[in-house]
């Protein structure tokens, strides 16, 4: 080659560009791919939830004439709150959907039909006549919350294209549905029971409240000891630790904690907390400190960073005018450090938030119908919830799942939100 | 008495004696003529007092709590009749959780012998005369703590020097937590293993090529003896991880190399937050993910082409978990490859290289270590999730490498084993321990090495 004329290498050259640059063009477009790619999956992932989320959050009521039938409720005008509180409703609720439907006959035809409402109407009607006691003996129109798989029918999940067979929804039961909305009896509503109400086996009764509450008495107790340990620890290791083998120790141990996987503190947990120290199952108080010590490590990185970052400047003044190395650092640095330490504390609670594989070992997978009220309570939280719904074969469930995994985002979203604008105006100083 | 109400009445001691702490140096300084013969504020006398009140009491405080079930129970065992107490260990633990569950009053008598009723009221008295000690012996603490605190001030005392030395200390503590949870996690796992290894030999377990852990409960049972061999389960494992890594780390890798090289700015600072969104994602909604879009739609594809898909294949829980990584493939290889000194760039690009050929023969080469390092702790990653195959993957441990089939993990198989009622002594919830073991010390290995392995990159530029 060397002893070839130049122009020949120009030439060579030349020829092969058109070559290269078409490999250049090629290699852009996979780098577009790529992240095509990957906007692609988290579009189709926030859709597919959206999606099968958003019906869950209206609800179908069935408006029903009620006939409070004294006789058949066992009470009369006089009756006191006792006595209506123990009445049988499920008896007129039967009655008056027969009333509406008198075609209907035969035993499992009669089951079909009363299967159009929730099992909740009893309970409805019980603490509407505790209401309004004055309604016995007389007739009145109620809605009634519509059985789930009536609901769906009702919102266009469940048609007639599906095999009989296939549907839980029989046709006789959709020819009653169909007349019920011709006479207009039958509305959709926001769903409010959704956020008041816990756990239950029904779908179209089942509720987050619980799990809320569950989450939030977790994530307190989670802070509550994540926090003041973390930042004391980052504290100690940027401004007072000295240079030597257990301080590596420290270091290699923290850098180890953040990567290992989150079910091995789980076992933790469960080896130490519960059959060590006999702590109860179930409660707020064992998961939050599980998911203290998880959340420990990122807690202790970004403070740690944060206080690095506080300019020297800062510390000289402050021993200067006579402070002593606590005091600069509680009364300057710490000060000056603390937009950036709450960002990293809220990335860490919001890991904390979503995180359930832990909690399933030292049995937060309880089936929880009432709301915990304190730390102590057995209880679950909103993503160990979520798991438990998805494992339900019910329809119905599918939707209230989704819409739990909206509510978490919801949450997650706010949270790193708040993160991002601390970090903004942190930045700006 | 119940703890919290220890814990407030400690408090309040704490705060009391803060105040008297206070007051003392007030009362000392102007005995010996004026507050300018303080070494201290008079705030750090109070905190003194205060600190010597509450660390010796709260000390005291967990240290009872942590033994006080473990004397009880003794205790109780002890008064239990000769008859009971050499049953085994694990019936004698469950006829003691018998006790305690009808002593707390969550079951009722009717499943008890005489004997149980009577250690249960026993028991009952027990625990109250330990919470009446306990709330007496700490209160006692904090109030003796306290009062030698308030009688030690006097002007000379450096009040300020004294807690600021107790004050290093607790920030030492609390970053020595890190090293306690360490140990707290392999002292755990390791007994519990160990107690396995005990029954199931080593060997079996490493080396066993069946999974499957139902053993017989009584000695009649027809049920298997149960066997642990603990390759399926790794096979399945790296299976679901490799189908991962197949997805995570091209999308992830030529997402990174484009944005940092090829994008605008402001392309970058709009498409980089929004893929990080796919790492904030809890997993329980990745799980869902998987089991209830991804796996049927994969099954109906296979169909469609007539292949038999398992409707729990490792390939579906692959997928999404690959998605899962695909922002931790890209900010890690990211920063590596930010790290790599512009001066390799501008000479490669100077020497008339387009940019293609820059990043493939230049960068890529440079970066490769850091790179290897970053899918390693990918890997890692992958190997420890556990909630989208725990919604995804199978529970019959299979040995296959055909990603179409359904398998099962080693986090998949903790959870089945120690979710619901489970007793602590059986070889099956002891397994769990021993694959927890295995999980951190895979993880731990890679961790290190990778970290290891990355850190000596980027000083190579440093």
């Amino acid at each position: 080659m060397s002893n070839q004329p130049s122009y020949k290498n120009t030439e060579v050259i030349q020829a092969s560009l058109k070559k290269r640059y078409a490999r250049e063009k090629r290699f852009q477009w996979y780098g577009r791919l790529a992240v095509l790619i990957g906007f692609t999956f988290l579009f189709i992932l926030l859709f597919d939830i959206v999606s099968k989320g958003y019906p869950a959050f209206t609800q179908q009521y069935i408006q029903v004439s009620v006939n409070f039938d004294a006789d058949r409720l066992g009470v009369d005008s006089s009756s006191g709150e006792e006595e209506l509180y123990r009445a049988d409703y499920l008896g007129i609720v039967k009655n008056s959907l027969r009333e509406m439907f008198p075609e209907v006959s035969g035993r499992k035809d009669k089951r079909k039909l009363y299967r159009l409402v929730s099992i909740g109407a009893e309970y409805q009607l019980r603490d509407y006549a505790i209401d309004n006691p004055e309604v016995i003996g007389k007739r009145q129109d109620i809605w009634l919350l519509a059985h789930s798989e009536a609901g769906a029918y009702l919102k266009g999940q469940v048609t007639r294209e599906t095999p009989e067979s296939d549907r839980k929804l029989k046709d006789v039961q959709m020819q009653w549905l169909d007349s019920l909305v011709q006479q207009g009896r039958t509305e959709s509503r926001f769903n409010t029971l959704f956020f008041s109400t816990g756990d239950s086996r029904e779908p179209e009764l089942a509720g987050i409240k619980a799990a809320l509450y569950g989450s939030f008495f977790t994530l307190l107790v989670t802070f509550l000891l994540a926090f003041p340990i973390g930042v004391f620890a980052a504290v100690y290791l940027e401004e007072f630790a000295p240079r030597n083998r257990l301080t590596d120790l420290i270091e290699i141990n923290i850098n180890n904690l953040a990567a290992v996987p989150s079910i091995v503190f789980g076992l933790l947990g469960l080896a130490v907390f519960i059959n060590f120290f006999e702590l109860p199952r179930s409660a707020p108080l064992v998961g939050g400190i599980v998911l203290s010590l998880m959340t420990l490590p990122t807690i202790i990185i970004t403070s740690r960073a944060a206080i690095q970052s506080v300019s020297p400047s800062i510390r000289q003044a402050a021993l200067g005018v006579g402070a002593s190395p606590l005091q600069t650092v509680f009364h300057h640095v710490l000060p000056v450090a603390m937009p950036g330490i709450l960002t990293g504390s809220i990335i860490g609670m919001a890991q904390a938030l979503g995180e359930s594989a832990p909690l399933l070992m030292i049995g937060m997978v309880a089936f929880i119908m009432d709301v915990p009220g304190g730390v102590t309570d057995p209880s679950t939280v909103l993503p160990v919830q979520i798991f438990l719904w998805a494992d339900s074969p019910e329809r119905g469930f599918m939707e209230k799942t989704s819409a739990a995994i909206m509510v978490l985002m919801g949450f997650l979203i706010i949270m790193n939100a708040l993160a991002i604008y601390l970090r903004k105006r942190f930045e700006l100083k | 008495m119940q703890t919290s109400t220890v814990f407030l009445v400690l408090i309040t001691l704490s705060f009391v004696s803060f105040i008297a702490g206070r007051k003392r140096s007030h009362n000392v300084a102007a005995h010996e003529g004026g507050m300018h013969l303080l070494h201290s504020l008079p705030k750090h006398y109070g905190y003194m007092a205060s600190l010597w009140a509450a660390l010796p009491a709260l000390l005291l405080l967990v240290l009872w709590m942590g033994f006080e079930p473990r004397m009880i129970h003794n205790m109780v065992v002890a008064d239990l009749p000769a008859s009971v107490q050499q049953l085994q260990h694990s019936e004698l633990g469950l006829y003691y959780n018998q006790i305690v569950s009808y002593a707390l009053g969550s079951s009722n008598a009717d499943l008890l012998d005489e004997v149980q009723v009577a250690a249960a009221s026993q028991y009952l008295e027990l625990k109250s005369t330990s919470g009446g000690m306990k709330a007496l012996l700490v209160s006692l603490v904090a109030v003796m703590g306290g009062l030698l605190a308030v009688q030690r001030i006097a002007p000379a005392l450096r009040a300020r020097n004294h807690v600021e030395g107790i004050f290093k200390w607790i920030l030492f503590a609390c970053s020595f937590i890190a090293v306690l949870i360490t140990l707290g996690i392999v002292l755990s796992v390791l007994f519990e293993a160990l107690r396995f290894f005990q029954t199931i030999p080593l060997t079996d377990f490493l080396f066993g090529l069946q999974w499957s852990p139902q053993m017989a409960i009584r000695a009649d049972q027809v049920a298997a003896s149960g066997s642990f061999g603990f390759v399926p389960l790794l096979v399945g494992t790296l299976l679901i991880s490799m189908v991962a890594m197949v997805i995570a780390v091209p999308v992830g890798l030529m997402s990174a190399i484009y944005l940092s090289e090829y994008a605008s700015r402001r392309f970058r600072a709009f498409t980089k937050p929004v893929l990080e969104i796919l790492a904030g994602v809890p997993t329980v909604v990745y799980g869902f993910f998987a089991a209830l879009t991804v796996a049927p739609f994969i099954r109906n594809l296979g169909e469609s082409v007539g292949l038999t898909v398992a409707s729990e294949s490792a390939l579906a829980a692959g997928i999404v978990m690959g998605i899962m990584i695909i922002p931790f493939v890209m900010s890690l290889s990211d920063d590596i490859i930010n790290a790599v000194p512009d001066t390799m760039r501008e000479a490669s690009l100077g020497m008339g290289a387009t940019m293609n050929e820059t990043i493939r023969k230049v960068l890529i080469p440079a970066a490769l270590p850091g790179i290897v390092g970053g899918i390693l702790l990918a890997v890692s990653r992958a190997i420890g999730e556990t909630m989208i195959v725990v919604m995804a993957a199978g529970l019959s441990a299979k040995l296959t490498a055909n990603p179409l089939e359904a398998v099962t993990t080693i986090t998949v198989q903790i959870v089945t084993l120690l979710v619901g009622d489970q007793e602590f002594d059986s070889p099956k919830t002891l397994a769990a321990f021993a694959l927890g073991l295995v999980l951190f010390f895979v993880t731990l290995l890679l961790n290190v090495v990778a970290l290891y392995v990355v850190r000596k990159y980027r000083e190579q530029y440093e």
